[in-house]
């Protein structure tokens, strides 16, 4: 069991970087082992529960079954890639002020999926938002500081 | 000096308004948590560290013939692979466990449930480690196995151990060392006055049998433990641990070693729940290590979750007699709590919180039985609520029933029956600082109780319920806590409480910022170290606020009290009247002093500490053999009612809960924004259990072992509205009036939502989750039209 380490270049936050991967290696384990990343991690292992949520090209992707060879060429943006510095994006500002953890072991998961819905839907009815993050668990169920820090981060996006 | 309470402390009634306490301050760790930055062991790496992957058993119960490790051995990259017998080589008698010596690091001559850890591979790469995991090979032979916990309660031929070990910290347990052919860990037995006669006082005597199956806590951040080997003689263990004290004691002893060679860290833990207490992988990680001279670490998967604890299946058979008019004159209950194969905290279980099983309700004569039983599944412990709620699913489903009989509304009826304030408990311990009767009147106005309710229409009914149920803090337990000043005025707080999402960090440092006058977000709390942070029972059954808190409250005043001594001096002042407030100290005279130019004051510079303890501990009296009383049971009673509405699908047996209303009596909250969460948290995870969450067996194998097939609530499963209602009482024993509240959330939401169901489609569940196919099996049977595979 010694695969072949594959070479691989992307953008990872905003930064041009490389790689060596094997074929099996998983975005999540790159991320992790490679760039200390961990921010993005395995809970479930089987895309089920979106602890480990990464977006690549602009789509969130389930980084416990994405191959790390993929991301060769890809944008990827974890959740260490929202903050400006010391300012945190609006979503992750919400769920400060909402509490939309408690653990926290899911939390970057549901952050990626908030930004991404509001990209999409900046006035997302409850509906809309219950349904866009049916594939995020959260066994703390803070569900319903997740919802409010939702509507939160919307208010103020759309201010902005 | 250390400041020991060994009597509960009377809350010093100061300065009527408080500044830190019920303020719902964010968490300290916001930040952390919202950019993925967060310290869980699960990121943890080191330098030369080694990934171990378990070989499980494929049988039930079996007696291990032959172990072929030779084809993991032989593949490239693998460094070991270890077996039971190999640890035995280590340590004589490698069994480990809270209260029974039961449970072996690897299996040694018997397996005793599928899933049981056989073997350990290991290697620098994970992948090579699970390839090799999955070459291993063991041959069995099959012993006869038993499941259910009735069954093995009165098995005669098949016992999961030969022999029983309690683990001798227990006073109650000592007596059940060395019995054979029983597969009874603890018998509990609790005799009230004379149940018979309650029974011949009654008019009406009524008696049912309620079960719960099987689940699994599946806490989002697998169990995880990495143990690094400080040359021969000394040991670090980082482990995603709520009970870092216990696991370095039990570590020492199993090594022969003194508890000052292992040192046991946390981090913030990815939820815990129960599943993370006592030993889980810290044994095993430790004796690998040891052998390897190398750091090993061990991440279960999701899967293996489900095959390390599970919560307790139940069965609990109630009888309970009641004259006309409604006054409970008698209640009996047997429970058996199916503990799997080894005992974990199973025994306590039984317990503590068997003697609650006749409810929060005032029974002139009560006998209750809770048996602790061994069987060959998963073992199963503590799940957030420590047994509590599969009994309150029993008697609260039970009391419904007894209500309806009677025609007596049931908020009624439990109002008329309800345990108040100052009346004995089953026990005999004598109740304070329990709301039991307004947590009733809140419940009643939350839930628009006796005003006119929609009953939906065509294949949709509604229909609403409710129930109550109450936990007794376990005891005896205790906290230490440090309190540090730093030369510039900043404070550190060492508490060996784990905050595994409850907020704990932040409301002990409300609690030492309400004593020192700062600022909480400034205080910041030194993670569980065993090397650093002074000894604590563990983070579990809802004890921190109380015993923590009040253990960080001492140690706070202690620290205080020195600062005002130096302060004194320096302000010209007499110390005792002298205040905090912002970071500083103040004289009548109005004279102020920074806290870092107090205590520079006296070190001349920028140096020195200013150091307070706390240890707490409160008294307690344990149950007497045979009897179960006690007049001190708990240092603090918990009690949570719940309201449901509900829509039942009649044409699917689907059930909506549309509204879920908890009320709880939570002494004086620290940071009430914390404290609806967990309330919220707690009974939403208790919706999985009602709704949908059962691990399922075939041969003790479990076969639902995934989050694919073991469905936890998601956003579209939770309540269109879900509410916490506080009510404010005060714990005046509890730090600032305050008393635990993890757990509180869970306790009635399973029967008020049976009871809802019943209310809205007249038909009764014993057995949980509502499942559809539960539900609707119970409506075709109400119309006498059974589905053809039950005729
Ligand atoms: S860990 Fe990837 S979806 Fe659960
Ligand atoms: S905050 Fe714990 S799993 Fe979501």
């Amino acid at each position: 069991m010694s695969p072949q380490l594959r070479h691989i270049s992307f953008t990872l936050n905003g930064n041009s970087v490389t790689a060596e991967v094997a074929p099996h290696h998983t975005l999540v384990e790159m991320l992790q082992e490679q760039f200390h990343l961990y921010g993005a991690r395995e809970s479930c292992g089987q895309g089920l529960c979106g602890c480990c949520t990464v977006i690549v090209n602009g789509r969130s992707v389930s980084g416990c079954l994405y191959l790390a060879a993929f991301a060769d060429q890809a944008n990827i943006v974890t959740v260490e890639g929202l903050a400006k510095g010391e300012q945190l994006d609006p979503v992750q500002e919400a769920f400060v002020s909402c509490s939309g953890f408690q653990c926290g072991f899911c939390t970057s998961g549901f952050i990626l999926m908030v930004n991404q819905l509001l990209e999409k839907n900046a006035n997302p009815t409850e509906d809309e938002i219950r349904h866009y993050l049916s594939g995020n668990l959260c066994r703390c169920a803070t569900y319903p500081d997740i919802i409010s820090a939702v509507h939160a981060a919307a208010t103020t996006l759309r201010k902005e | 000096m250390s400041t020991h309470v060994d009597a509960p402390a009377p809350v010093e009634r100061k300065a009527p308004t408080t500044t830190q306490i019920g303020r719902s301050i964010p968490r300290l760790e916001s930040r952390a948590k919202v950019t993925g930055e967060a310290e869980y062991i699960h990121n943890l790496r080191l330098p030369g560290m080694l990934y171990g992957k378990i070989f499980r058993s494929t049988v039930p119960h079996g007696r291990i013939v032959r172990i072929d490790t030779r084809a993991a051995k032989e593949l490239p990259g693998v460094f070991a692979v270890i077996t039971g017998e190999d640890v035995r080589a280590l340590i004589p008698d490698p069994y480990y466990g809270p209260a029974f010596h039961d449970q072996p690091v690897l299996a040694i001559d018997k397996v005793r449930y599928v899933g049981e850890p056989v073997a350990v591979a290991l290697s620098e790469d994970p992948h090579i480690a699970e390839h090799a995991a999955n070459l291993i090979e063991a041959e069995y032979e099959d012993l006869p196995a038993v499941f259910d916990e009735v069954e093995a309660a009165a098995a005669t031929q098949v016992f999961v151990h030969d022999a029983l070990r309690p683990a001798g910290m227990f006073p109650d347990l000592k007596h059940l060392h060395g019995r054979t052919k029983t597969n009874v860990a603890l018998d509990f037995t609790l005799r009230r006055n004379d149940v018979e006669q309650g029974f011949a006082q009654a008019d009406y005597v009524f008696e049912h049998v309620f079960r719960t199956p099987t689940v699994a806590h599946t806490a989002l951040e697998p169990i995880v433990s990495v143990a690094e080997p400080r040359g021969p003689q000394a040991l670090t263990i980082h482990t995603s641990s709520q009970s870092p004290s216990f696991v370095r004691s039990e570590v020492a002893r199993l090594l022969g070693w003194p508890e000052n060679r292992v040192r046991v860290r946390t981090a913030f833990l990815g939820g815990g729940f129960g599943a993370k207490l006592y030993i889980k992988l810290e044994a095993m990680v430790a004796v690998l290590a040891l052998m390897v001279k190398r750091p090993v670490k061990i991440s279960l998967t999701m899967e293996e979750q489900f095959y390390t604890i599970t919560k307790h299946a139940t069965t609990v058979h109630l009888k309970t007699g009641v004259t006309k008019a409604g006054k409970i004159t008698a209640r009996q209950c047997e429970a058996w709590w199916n503990g799997g194969a080894y005992a974990d905290i199973g025994p306590r279980v039984t317990q503590k919180s068997g003697f609650t099983a006749a409810g929060p309700y005032d029974i002139e004569n009560v006998a209750l039985n809770s048996y602790a039983v061994y069987t060959n599944l998963p073992p199963a412990g503590a799940l957030r609520g420590f047994g509590i709620p599969q009994l309150v699913w029993a008697y609260e489903s039970h009391t419904d029933l007894i209500a309806r009989e009677l025609e007596i509304d049931p908020l009624e009826f439990r109002r008329a029956n309800i345990l108040r304030d100052g009346r004995p408990q089953a026990t005999g311990t004598i109740m304070h600082d329990i709301a039991t009767v307004e947590v009733l009147d809140a419940l009643s106005s939350a839930m628009r109780w006796g005003e006119s309710f929609d009953r939906g229409k065509g294949s949709i009914r509604r229909g609403h319920g409710i129930a109550i149920g109450f936990k007794a803090c376990i005891a005896p337990t205790t906290s230490g806590a440090i309190v540090n000043l730093y030369g510039d005025g900043s404070c550190a707080v060492y508490c060996g409480t784990v905050d595994m999402g409850q907020g704990s960090d932040t409301v002990m440092a409300q609690i030492a910022a309400e004593v020192l006058g700062l600022d909480p977000q400034s205080v910041s709390v030194i993670h569980p170290d065993t090397d650093v942070t002074p000894y604590d029972m563990a983070t579990l059954g809802s004890r921190s606020t109380f015993h923590m808190g009040n253990a960080v409250r001492l140690a706070a005043l202690e620290a205080r009290e020195k600062l005002f001594a130096i302060a004194g001096k320096a302000l010209e002042a007499d110390p005792s009247l002298l205040t905090v407030a912002d970071n500083g100290v103040s004289a009548p005279s109005g004279r102020r002093l920074s806290i870092a130019d107090v205590i520079k004051s006296t070190f001349l510079m920028q140096a020195g500490n200013i150091i307070g303890t706390g240890s707490f501990r409160p008294t307690y009296t344990s149950p007497s053999q045979g009897d179960g009383q006690s007049d001190d049971i708990t240092p603090f009673w918990m009690v949570g009612a719940v309201g449901a509405e509900v829509e039942v699908d009649t044409e699917t047996g689907r059930v909506r809960v549309t509204r879920l209303v908890n009320v709880a009596d939570v002494g004086t909250p620290i940071n009430p924004g914390i404290v609806t969460r967990q309330l919220n948290g707690g009974a939403l995870m208790q919706l999985g259990f009602t709704m949908s969450e059962a691990v399922r067996f075939d041969n003790g194998q479990a076969v639902n072992a995934s989050l694919a097939d073991y469905k936890i609530p998601g956003i579209l499963d939770i309540p269109d509205q879900t509410l916490a209602k506080i009510v404010a009482g005060c714990q005046s024993t509890g730090p600032f009036g305050a008393k635990g509240v993890g757990e509180t959330g869970t306790f009635a939401v399973s029967p008020a939502i049976a009871n809802a169901v019943h209310d809205a489609v007249g038909v009764r569940i014993f057995d949980l989750p509502l499942t559809p196919e539960t539900v609707y099996r119970a409506l075709r049977a109400a119309q006498h039209n059974p589905l053809e595979d039950q005729q």
